[in-house]
């Protein structure tokens, strides 16, 4: 029965894994570019749910939305003022500016909001789900995580496939110019995807949060290099590989530290990404990349 | 004197004007505080600018040479530092002089850093541009996490190595010491460092690295970094000069971190993380890719501007990560460029006009 709780709790770190990892899969597969501040997003968004609801009072879902919001037009605002400017440079340059937005984030955080841990409120407040006569017992974190996590992958490959938008998205990954002579704003779609991608970042920040109990500026670096691995290992620019991709991670990160050792379980989850990376670098789902003189 | 001047190429007299210039502000800095008008404090720090310029120059020659980011570049510090201190500390029964023990400590700990360069190389530089990047801060991770539950003891039976759980109780109870304590570290490393030796592996690095670079191997390694199809179609071995110079940086990596652990009261992993990675790299990225003396300058200006300006040490970090993105903004950005050419072009110019 412990076997079956941890697998459980690594779905669910999974699942929140496989949210952030559509922000990186998306912004990848549409900008080629890794945004290394989706994880400092998170916690941005966890910021300010977190003020929200024990500064202001306002109740949790509202405070989730204005989060959402917040993190959406933080997204746009850092591909408009950052990435932008860079979008020919080479990738070596995007990448550092990249870094120097996460770094920048967090340093604003640990200025405004200090180096203090905060408690994280009880956002969710689903009830314990209590199977086979209380043995196994579910917190509704848990579930929350997994349902959200099901329902943001439907409802991202329904808006893909079905609408206009996320044709335009599909078609500025696979080529910018040609997209743009077709009468594709692809400004605008980049945008979107960061707003997406953003946006959604706001709802995992949420859930992690919820799961750990504790927010610091710090919150989302390394879930976010997690998350990276998680796309990576899907296939980056595959949204079924995200979610398959962050369950994977997140049961592997639980199970070793049940089973191995706890201090040991970042090092084994990135020595799983090198492993993918080395022997299927484009991912369980990802097209292998062709490189051209 | 002049016909030497004559023989030197650019960049090898680049350097020797660099060195005379480390060499002035050593003498400066000696006179200075044997005279006591530099404080205690900011005479603590001068041994701290020689490593980490020693580690700009290393973290310069992977991204600004050879084209690889490198965001894992403190694992292999850390690296040279464990080596050297867990060193200096087994063998400080069997060779009292401290100044032996940190010269062999030098040169394990260098010579570990740079195989675990190359050991890592092997497999990393396969991979390209993010992926690259990312796997070396995977490894960083890597190497923290072990770092943190590795335990090292010694008793009279010689050197017992744990991983994961601590192995101080089957140690012998009389002679027995925990050299490497896990998360907690090395603590009672002897403070070797000082700014001569510090001023010293200076120099020695930026020579080697400037007649690396200039050298028929340098020369492979940028032009893998220019173009990788073309350096291999000439008959480049890309593998081959990509591990040379990632391994030499690796080493030089070590060299600061052999330093670093002769410098602080206590060496914990978690130190080297991935902030430190950054601090270093915003000391290349600001003194110019491709640039060592910039790196020095750069490395010494940001590790001495907290320090002068005491209010500004808590907004420091803001401070580099905003100078992070302009200096790429102002550097990179296709439209930067055109607007710095069309500034130069107007200055031309008005020369012109104004005989």
């Amino acid at each position: 029965m412990s076997f079956l709780s941890f697998l459980i709790s690594g779905i669910s770190l999974g699942s929140i894994y496989a949210i952030m990892a559509l922000g990186y899969t998306m912004v990848y597969g549409i900008a080629k570019m890794l945004n290394f501040a989706h994880g400092d997003v998170i916690m941005i968004g966890s910021f300010v749910v977190y003020y929200a609801v024990t500064g202001a009072g306002i109740p949790a879902p509202a405070a989730v939305l204005i989060s959402v919001v917040v993190c959406t037009f933080l997204g746009i605002a850092i591909e408009k003022v950052a990435y932008k400017p860079l979008r020919r440079a080479a990738s070596l340059a995007v990448l550092i500016t990249a870094i120097g937005v996460s770094y920048l984030l967090q340093n604003l955080a640990l200025l405004f909001f200090g180096a203090d841990p905060k408690i994280f409120p009880n956002v969710i407040t689903l009830p314990a789900l209590n199977l086979f006569g209380g043995q196994l017992v579910i917190a509704g974190t848990t579930v929350m995580s997994i349902v959200a996590n099901i329902l943001i992958m439907i409802f991202l490959m329904l808006f893909i496939k079905k609408t206009k938008q996320g044709q335009a998205m599909l078609a500025v990954s696979e080529d910018k110019d040609a997209a743009m002579l077709c009468g594709i704003n692809v400004n605008g779609t980049i945008s979107l995807t960061f707003a997406i991608g953003s946006g959604l970042a706001a709802i995992a920040g949420v859930l992690l949060c919820s799961q750990y109990n504790q927010l610091t500026p710090y919150t989302g670096s390394l879930p976010g290099i997690k998350a990276f691995t998680a796309a990576v290992f899907g296939g980056i620019g595959s949204i079924p590989g995200a979610f398959f991709g962050g369950l994977l991670l997140g049961v592997i990160e639980i199970l070793s530290s049940a089973y191995i050792s706890s201090q040991l379980a970042n090092a084994i989850v990135f020595a799983v990404l090198i492993i993918v990376l080395l022997v299927k670098p484009s991912g369980l789902f990802g097209r292998p990349m062709r490189e051209k003189v | 004197m002049k016909k030497l001047r004559e023989k030197m190429s650019l960049p090898i007299r680049k350097m020797v004007h660099t060195i005379l210039g480390i060499l002035v502000v050593f003498i400066v800095i000696q006179i200075l505080s044997v005279t006591g008008v530099l404080s205690s404090s900011l005479e603590n720090l001068m041994p701290e600018l020689c490593f980490y310029a020693i580690i700009a120059v290393g973290l310069n020659l992977c991204v600004g040479f050879l084209g690889e980011l490198s965001i894992g570049h403190a694992a292999f510090m850390s690296i040279g530092a464990f080596t050297s201190a867990a060193f200096t500390n087994a063998a400080a029964d069997a060779i009292p002089s401290v100044g032996l023990r940190f010269f062999i400590g030098l040169i394990l700990g260098t010579v570990m850093a740079g195989l675990f360069g190359f050991l890592i190389g092997i497999p990393v530089l396969r991979l390209k541009g993010d992926y690259l990047a990312i796997v070396t801060l995977a490894f960083g991770e890597i190497i923290k996490g072990i770092l943190n539950v590795l335990f090292i003891g010694k008793d009279k039976d010689g050197i017992h190595i744990a991983l994961i759980n601590s192995n101080q109780e089957s140690l012998d109870p009389e002679t027995g010491k925990m050299i490497v304590d896990g998360a907690k570290g090395i603590i009672g490393t002897p403070h070797a460092t000082t700014f001569t030796n510090g001023v010293i592996l200076l120099i020695l690095t930026l020579v080697v690295v400037t007649f690396l670079v200039n050298s028929r191997t340098g020369r492979a390694i940028q032009a893998i970094r220019d173009n990788r199809i073309a350096a291999e179609s000439v008959g480049i071995n890309v593998t081959k000069y990509k591990l040379i110079g990632f391994s030499i940086s690796a080493a030089i990596a070590g060299v600061a971190g052999v330093m670093y652990a002769h410098y602080v009261s206590s060496l914990t992993a978690s130190k080297f993380d991935f902030n430190m990675s950054i601090l270093i790299l915003v000391f290349v990225v600001l003194g110019g890719l491709g640039s060592f003396r910039g790196s020095i300058i750069a490395a010494v200006i940001l590790t001495l501007l907290p320090e002068v300006l005491r209010g500004l040490s808590s907004y420091r970090m803001l401070i580099y990560a905003v100078l992070l993105i302009a200096m790429m903004l102002f550097n990179w950005a296709p439209g930067a460029i055109d607007f710095r050419s069309r500034l130069k072009e107007r200055f031309k110019r008005r020369k012109e006009e104004r005989p």
